[in-house]
């Protein structure tokens, strides 16, 4: 046994190879790039060519508030994990609620703005070209957003009960990954909606 | 060491009632498990994807014929070409890709098992739901039927209008659900290669079914997340009334036609790249050489990898794109020409100087390489615009592309099967039907295919289920037909010899081919965790260098 260890032990130094989780994450992140890109230029391609209102100029207000919140999640998840790795756990659960709380406001800021849209406004999926391609872009994003919150909730309820140390923190880098690209595809989104959209 | 756990995992195997066995298929999450489902699923749509291709066959045999109805015949090439691409290649890559990766640069498993298994259920899960899409097509309405929009589902035909019922809701999902299950094989295997090689097992030791299995991968990302994205604008349009491609409301058709091109043409590579995997691992072991021209293949692939993203439009020539977009997607398919090529004087240079052993997977890929080249050379005519504008839509488009995926693919994947069937069930496939089914399937392909190029030349369009007869076009059909046939019996003794050969086989051993690369270092079929100890390699050939360690390999890269 000790005669088949020993070469192995004696490379495995020298050999070293990428996270596996974070390959898979990297994967995912440019395939859901791809994705995106799609819509986005559905987006550019119908911008102005809606044939009946309402229009982007007339309905949209950008929403700045939440954008903020949203990109300042990227910061405290960037802290969180950074905390965790030096196995300061209650600063990474108190950094992680925030970003989890940040995220959170600004899908109430979302929801905010499509009740708007449609019940002041009369804007839906089916009104026009404009609302097809909003709802869907800015659809698919919340969308992200929605099920990067559940696996950070996940992630944060495993906090609670005391499972999520140091030695999780390869993996909790992961999912901050994926929040970082989320709130990257928002930069976009947010550039091609709300200001050369109109 | 292997030999004592095979024996074990017989013995277990046999006093088991078959309910528990299914339940281990049904569960697993071994890459090879999940492999060999992958490839047994494949084989199933290959019959009915055939039966579908032999029921076009035998309505255009000659003109006038009323063996289906027009709306029988447009829902047939419908599935069959949703099939075959689908469901028949993209899984038999991925079962081949997952079974083999992994025995390649030295790994127990995948990166992610049980992601593999959700994938691969994924695609399976896909493929039923297309086929139900006949008892349920048209739900309420009455029978059902299947799509029938053709397997690229041009807008506006599948809007609510022009395909009322649920038809074309089968397809978009079947599609996507599929797809999904793709791009989460292709990440399992990006990571796979990057994260779980052995030690010693650098990129550029890697064997190239590696290096090309990654390069497909990469290109399963980039281009079916389109198909995705284009899938899911289509159902918005179906079910929440969206516009994307409602013409009435300002929506475009051609923009449908972009994105499903996007994905359409990097998706000829994604089926062609591990069709170079296994020429490139089979014809070297055959002509006893190493690859001719290694680093060069790598770099071809890539290269081939690249610049497939950007041809999308030269399937659009004929739609009245401006003459900056024509000149630029003509130069760009002329250049994808230039790697493909190096590749094909690659492979010859490996079997230059050789010695040639003629077994039945080294057919396939000679056979392979003549018929990719014709193909190739049929896809620069298309490729030049003013050609392409006279024959696009027209049957030699159809010969050529079929040239592509039966010449060349298919060529490759019989010829994966005969070469690492006794790998994976431990038994040699017989060699007599081998070579038999070798040569009526070239007859049968060059009398179908080649004879149609020339009804294409003459003028007789795609997707008609019936002709009027003295335009040249009759006797050619008839041949085309006869060819068919004799591909559909070929196939019935492929299917044969792997039955016969799973029971009566002679028995394979580890290495019935003298190969080189690591998976032929294992037992046939190899233990549950692939290696008893994690091998440590150094060079391109591992098993040259534990079979001559007087002349190693290592010695000279």
């Amino acid at each position: 046994m000790s005669a088949i260890s020993t070469p192995i032990a004696q490379t495995a130094a020298a050999w070293k190879l990428p996270y596996r989780s974070k390959v898979g994450m990297a994967c995912l992140i440019i395939a859901e790039s791809a994705i995106f890109t799609i819509f986005v230029v559905a987006y550019l391609y119908y911008a102005g060519k809606s044939m009946t209102g309402p229009t982007p100029r007339e309905v949209l207000a950008t929403p700045i508030f939440y954008t903020i919140c949203l990109l300042s999640s990227s910061l405290t998840i960037h802290f969180a994990a950074r905390f965790l790795e030096r196995g300061g756990r209650g600063a990474f659960l108190g950094f992680w609620f925030l970003t989890i709380a940040l995220g959170g406001l600004f899908l109430f800021g979302t929801a905010q703005e499509w009740h708007r849209l449609i019940y002041e406004h009369g804007l839906t999926i089916s009104t026009n070209l404009f609302g097809t391609t909003y709802y869907s872009l800015v659809g698919l994003h919340a969308f992200h957003v929605t099920v990067g919150l559940i696996l950070l909730s996940i992630v944060f309820l495993f906090g609670l009960a005391g499972r999520v140390g140091s030695d999780q923190s390869a993996r909790v880098e992961v999912l901050s990954m994926y929040w970082h690209f989320v709130d990257a595809v928002w930069v976009v989104v947010f550039t091609v909606v709300y200001i050369l959209g109109r | 060491m292997s030999s004592d756990a095979i024996a074990i995992r017989a013995a277990e195997v046999g006093g088991r009632p078959w309910v528990e066995a299914l339940h281990d298929w049904i569960t697993t999450v071994d890459h090879k498990r999940l492999g060999i489902l992958y490839i047994l699923f494949a084989l199933l749509f290959l019959v009915i994807g055939g039966l579908e291709a032999i029921v076009i066959r035998i309505q255009l045999m000659r003109p006038h014929n009323d063996f289906v109805s027009p709306q029988v015949f447009n829902r047939m090439f419908t599935m069959h070409g949703t099939t075959m691409i689908f469901f028949v290649i993209m899984p038999f890559m991925f079962g081949f890709a997952n079974y083999l990766v992994p025995l390649m640069i030295g790994a127990r498993d995948m990166a992610f098992p049980r992601l593999n298994a959700f994938s691969f259920w994924l695609t399976a899960f896909g493929g039923f739901l297309l086929y139900f899409s006949f008892l349920g097509g048209s739900g309420l309405y009455g029978a059902g039927s299947a799509p029938d929009v053709g397997w690229w589902a041009y807008a506006p035909l599948t809007s609510r209008a022009f395909s009322p019922g649920h038809s074309a809701d089968y397809w978009t999902i079947a599609v996507l659900v599929s797809g999904f299950g793709s791009i989460g094989t292709a990440t399992n295997i990006i990571a796979t290669i990057l994260s779980m090689r052995c030690p010693g097992m650098t990129l550029g030791r890697m064997p190239l079914m590696g290096w090309m299995t990654l390069v497909m991968s990469g290109l399963v990302l980039i281009s079916i997340s389109p198909l995705s994205a284009a899938q899911i604008m289509l159902l918005v349009d179906r079910y929440l009334g969206g516009h994307f491609f409602d013409t009435q409301a300002g929506g475009s058709a051609t923009l449908w036609m972009h994105f499903f091109w996007i994905f359409g043409h990097p998706e000829v590579y994604i089926l062609v790249i591990p069709a170079f995997a296994f020429a490139s691992e089979i014809i070297p072991v055959f002509s006893r050489k190493p690859i001719f021209g290694y680093p060069v293949m790598v770099a071809a692939t890539v290269c081939i990898g690249f610049i497939s993203m950007s041809v999308w439009a030269h399937h659009m020539f004929t739609i009245g794109m401006d003459s900056a977009a024509n000149t630029f997607f003509v130069l760009t398919t002329m250049a994808i020409a230039v790697p493909t090529g190096i590749k094909i004087f690659n492979w010859l240079g490996t079997m230059w100087g050789g010695k040639l052993q003629f077994k039945t997977p080294m057919l396939f890929c000679v056979a392979f390489l003549f018929q990719f080249l014709i193909a190739g050379l049929t896809g620069v005519m298309l490729g030049t615009a003013p050609f392409n504008w006279q024959l696009s839509g027209s049957y030699f488009v159809i010969a050529h592309f079929h040239y592509v995926i039966v010449g060349a693919i298919l060529f490759c994947m019989f010829g994966a099967i005969y070469y690492w069937y006794p790998k994976i069930t431990g038994r040699m496939l017989n060699e007599t039907l081998g070579k038999l089914h070798f040569w009526l399937f070239v007859i049968g392909f060059h009398l179908t295919f080649d004879a149609m190029h020339i009804p294409g030349v003459l003028g007789m369009p795609r997707r008609i289920y019936t002709f009027e007869p003295g335009r040249g076009w009759d006797s050619w059909n008839f041949i085309i037909s006869i060819g068919a046939f004799i591909q559909g019996v070929a196939t019935l003794l492929f299917l044969a010899n792997l039955v016969v050969s799973y029971f009566k086989g002679p028995r394979a051993g580890n290495d019935p081919w003298d190969a080189w690369t690591l998976e032929w270092s294992v037992s046939s079929p190899p233990p549950a965790y692939n290696f008893a100890a994690i091998p440590t390699v150094e060079s391109r050939r591992p098993l040259w260098d534990r079979k001559h360690p007087e002349d190693p390999d290592s010695r000279y890269e």
